[in-house]
This record gives C-alpha cells, structure tokens and sequence, in this order.
C-alpha cells in the first residue's frame, strides 16, 4: 500500500445500493498522486456512480473514501482542488462557451482570467464566443474538460472524455491528458476506449457488476496474463504441424483466420522456430505477445461465469 | 454565497431572459394601469372581475399606486415562472452536478440563488413602479383625474407601503416557483402547476365556497399587494403565506441537502 499522502484517491469498501440492487459494492482501490489511472467497466458497472460518490453528488450507502487526504463525507474540504466532468458535458444552451465558463469560474471563486487560456487548450479559442447549443458534441466534450480544468486541479476526474470526438481530436485529449500528468495533475479517467487509456495509464481500475475486478499498475495487470505467440507459415497446411510442435512441448494452440495462436511465454519463440525449421518448416511470422488491454478486459469482464 | 449570487447573475441577465422578463413586466403594468384610466367611466368596470375604481378614488394620494399593485397578481406569475425556471432548469440541463462540484455547501447554493433571483425580482417591480406611475400621470389629464394629492408626502408614503407590499407578494410567488422547481425538477411541470394552480384551481374553488379565499396561497398573495380587502386582512394574508412558505421550504431545503444528484 502506498502512503495516505501520497494518495489521491483511495475508497475502502465503498458502496451504494439502489433497493436490493449494489449499484457499487465494497469497491476498494487506490490512486496514486501524479499518476493517470483509466477506470475501465462495461457500461452499468457502476463506473459514473462511483465518481459521483467521490465528489459528493450521491452519498455511499456504505464504506468510506478520501480525496486528497479528505473525507468524502466533507467535498467542500477537496472539491476546490478537483476539476471533474460527469456523464459528459453540461451546460446552458443559449450561454455561449466563454459565458459558460464564466458562470462556473464565478461561482468557483476562481476569477475569469483564464477563461479564454483554457478555451485555447482546448481547441475552444476561436468558438468561445458561439452558443452552446451550437457546438457539435466533440466541442462540448472539450467545453466540458475546459471546465473541469478551471480551479487548475490537483486531481482531475473525467468521465468519457473521448466520447463524440474524432481521431484527431481524440489524440489532441490524449496528448492534453499527458501533459497535465507531467505538470503533477492526477487523471482519474473512465473510458470504452481501452486502447486509448493503455496508451495513457499507468494505473487501472477496473469494475464489473459493481465489483473491482483489478486495481493496480497496468504492467501488473499484463503480467497476470497469458502470454502468446503468433505463428504464420507461407503454406497454411504447415500450420497443424506447428501445432503438433506445440502441444509437444506442452503449449496449448488454436488456428484462427491462418494464424496459429500458441499460448507460451516469449522465450520458447526461440525454441518453436529451432523446432520448425527441424521440421522443414519456413515461419513467414512468429510474434511473441502480451493480450492488449481489450483482451485482457473482455478476458476479465466477460459474461463466462 | 456572493459567488453563488454573481454567478447566478451571469445566468440571469442574459438579454432574452432580462429583457423579455423586464419588457414583460412593463407591458402587463401598462397595460392595467392604462386600462384602469381608459375605461374609468365605462360601465362594464375598469378593474379586474369587472369592478370599477371610481375617479375619486384615483385621485386620493394612493391613486398613483391602484395600477400598479393590481397588477402585482401578474407580476407574481411572472416571477413565480422565472423563479421554477431557472430552478428546475438545473436539474433538465443536467447543469446542477456542475454547480455542486463548484460549490459542494448545497445550502450555500440554494441562497445565493435565491437571492439573486429576489433581486432581479427587486428589479423588475422598480420598473414595473416607474411604468405604472409614468402612464398614471401620462392619463390622467385624459381621464380628468386629478393629481394634486399623488405629489403629497401622503403619497409617497402610500408608494413606499405598497412598493413594500407587491414586492413581498411577488417574492412571495416566487418562492412558490423556486419550490415548485425544486420538487417537480422541470421547468414545464413546475410552470404549468403553478400557473393552472393559481389562475385556474384557486379560481374555481373560491367561486364554489367563499370562504376558501382565506387560505388559498395564491389569493393571499395577491391580497399582500393590495394591503388587504374587505374579506381577507392583510394580517392573515401575510401571517398564512408566511406559515406556508417556511414550512414547504423547510421541506424542499431538507430534501435538496440530501437528495442523490444522479442526473
């Protein structure tokens, strides 16, 4: 366990119950400071009410949580040093973006200086001054995380932020999301896009059904996991035979789509390719793998049990 | 709570919203108090429900205010609908889990918010003072009303009593609005019920049994503008509000401070 200081995040058994159904139960998990951690879940796992109990907006029926030292029972303690953007982005439609802004900024106590700097962060700079009614769903995505950032966070909770946005403006997010991280802002980020956050993240939560399936370092989370090696062969008739090899040596394998799938570590490649050219075999590939994230997430969230 | 109020005003002057509400506002003052100086000898009454105040009346020192504070009753509607508005708007916007991640002190938010809202309430019935008065004095020649005692000290204080009066009566209906908007969490359902509540409900339940005029809210409201009628005092009227509002509020208070924000 880390530190309590050093903590931004950190939830002991937290849960909430709507009637007889956990919407979140005993969920427990860490989030280092500086770190940016990717909370990962099938939609209704409990992902959105999760952050809304972190930043006071629905009370836990049980379990407890600190937010930078504070008691999440006391979001007035933190909530100043948090910038957070919830089941996507809310706004006024007939304000314009900056006014937007400005309403929070005020009520914030933060002052409007930077209003338009953060606009420009966010790609914002020249619509600023359009209505918010009419932005297109990535300009309010980005409006969205503009606001999250105006008290300058310690800790940064953003929900979806991805959602509606297009490559560019996905890899503008990303790019944006590591920069804060090297300033020392924590990012507590859920998405669907789990290539995005393994590209991102150096922690994981991740839940199913209300329950934290894993929360830890994303290199943890890969190294619990089956290694594989892919295996192509200029003539596909070769491939049973690499399977042969395989089960030989003890390695479980399945053909798929002219590639064999080899469950084993990467450094019986080395061995398998001796084995192959013994055998008359030609290898047109052999690619030692770990499972992506998305594999390892549909691996453990998967509806198999 | 001043940033809650300030930020709150960054909603509320918006052109559509101040303007229309301001122009609104002057338009139904105008047009009772030109109407009640038109009409002055018309036999079908020159007041509401066909009554007639006569020139003498209008020419005492509290003539200059009759316009005015008859039509407090839509000023109040008015009011009542910006306030559920705004409210309610919160919660259809999805804006309030905004507000309460800026501002986590809910009793804080819900203050500051009202009283800016009391403020532009403030500010809506000053004009709608200066319009009414304007055009009194503006018809009067017309109507051959005279205006000698309208620029008496009796005058000023009949204005000061009934400023005093309407503004608590339009501030009266809208914290109305404001706990509609807090129960009902829509700016539709908490405008129509307050609106069919008072001009319709109140209306028909009055004229089957009388006496049911002394505790229905909407009524006494309006009587508070008035400083009394022959049937209700203006006692009762602001002693039974009070009672109402404090209670209903003290209810939506408790239920804002503890109500799950999940929208």
């Amino acid at each position: 366990m880390v530190g309590m200081s050093n903590l931004a995040v950190a939830v002991q058994d937290l849960s909430k119950k709507y009637g007889d159904m956990f919407a979140v139960s005993h969920a427990n998990f860490e989030v280092p400071m500086g770190t940016v951690c990717g909370f990962v879940g099938p939609n209704g796992s409990g992902k959105t009410t999760t952050i809304r109990m972190l930043l006071g907006l629905i009370s836990p029926t049980g379990g407890s949580g600190e937010i930078l030292g504070h008691s999440i029972k006391h979001p007035e303690k933190y909530l100043a040093s948090v910038g957070a953007m919830i089941e996507g982005p809310a706004f006024y439609p007939a304000l314009t973006g900056r006014e937007n802004l400005n309403v929070l900024a005020t009520l914030g106590g933060y002052g409007t200086d930077h209003v338009q700097s953060l606009l420009e962060r966010v790609g914002l700079g020249d619509r600023g001054n359009s209505k918010y009614k009419t932005y297109s769903l990535g300009m309010k995505q980005r409006l969205g995380i503009a606001a999250a950032l105006l008290p300058n966070p310690k800790l940064l909770i953003l929900d979806e932020p991805t959602n509606g946005l297009d490559p560019e403006g996905i890899q503008e997010i990303r790019d944006l999301l590591k920069s804060l991280a090297q300033e020392g802002t924590t990012v507590f980020v859920s998405s669907h896009l789990l290539s995005e956050l393994e590209l991102i993240s150096q922690h994981l939560v991740m839940l199913r059904k209300g329950k934290v399936l894993f929360a830890g370092k994303i290199e943890d989370l890969f190294l619990a996991q089956q290694p594989f090696i892919l295996v192509k062969t200029p003539n596909e008739s070769d491939l049973p035979k690499i399977s042969e090899i395989a089960a030989a040596a003890g390695h479980k394998s399945t053909i798929r789509s002219g590639v064999a799938h080899i469950e084993g570590p990467a450094d019986w490649a080395a061995e398998l390719n001796k084995s192959a050219f013994a055998a008359g075999i030609t290898l047109s590939q052999l690619s030692p793998m770990l499972p992506s994230l998305e594999e390892t997430f549909f691996e453990m969230t998967g509806d198999s049990e | 709570m001043i940033s809650v109020f300030k930020a709150e005003w960054r909603k509320l002057r918006r052109p559509t919203l101040f303007l229309g509400t301001m122009l609104a506002s002057a338009g139904l003052t105008g047009l009772v108090t030109f109407l009640l100086f038109w009409l002055i000898d018309s036999p079908q009454g020159n007041s509401d429900r066909g009554n007639t105040i006569s020139r003498e009346i209008l020419q005492l020192p509290s003539g200059l205010t009759i316009g005015f504070s008859n039509a407090a009753g839509l000023l109040g509607i008015v009011a009542l609908c910006v306030f559920a508005a705004q409210t309610a708007q919160e919660y259809t916007y999805g804006t309030l889990r905004n507000l309460l991640v800026r501002q986590p002190r809910r009793m804080q938010l819900l203050l500051g918010k009202y009283v800016s809202m009391a403020s532009f309430a403030i500010a809506m019935v000053i004009l709608a003072a200066v319009v009414s008065m304007s055009l009194a004095f503006g018809l009067s020649g017309k109507a051959k009303v005279a205006t000698d005692a309208w620029v008496t000290s009796d005058a000023l204080h009949e204005l000061a009593k009934t400023f005093g009066n309407v503004l608590l009566s339009v501030i009266a209906f809208g914290t109305v609005g404001m706990i509609l908007g807090l129960l009902l969490r829509s700016p539709i359902s908490a405008i129509s019920l307050g609106v069919i509540w008072l001009l319709i409900v109140e209306n028909i339940l009055i004229a089957v049994k009388s006496s049911l005029g002394n505790w229905m809210p909407g009524n006494l409201m309006s009587t508070i503008a008035v400083g009394g009628t022959a049937d209700v005092s203006y006692t009762h009227s602001v002693t039974t509000v009070a009672i109402y509002l404090v209670a209903s509020t003290a209810i939506v208070m408790t239920l804002f401070k503890q109500r799950d924000v999940s929208n």
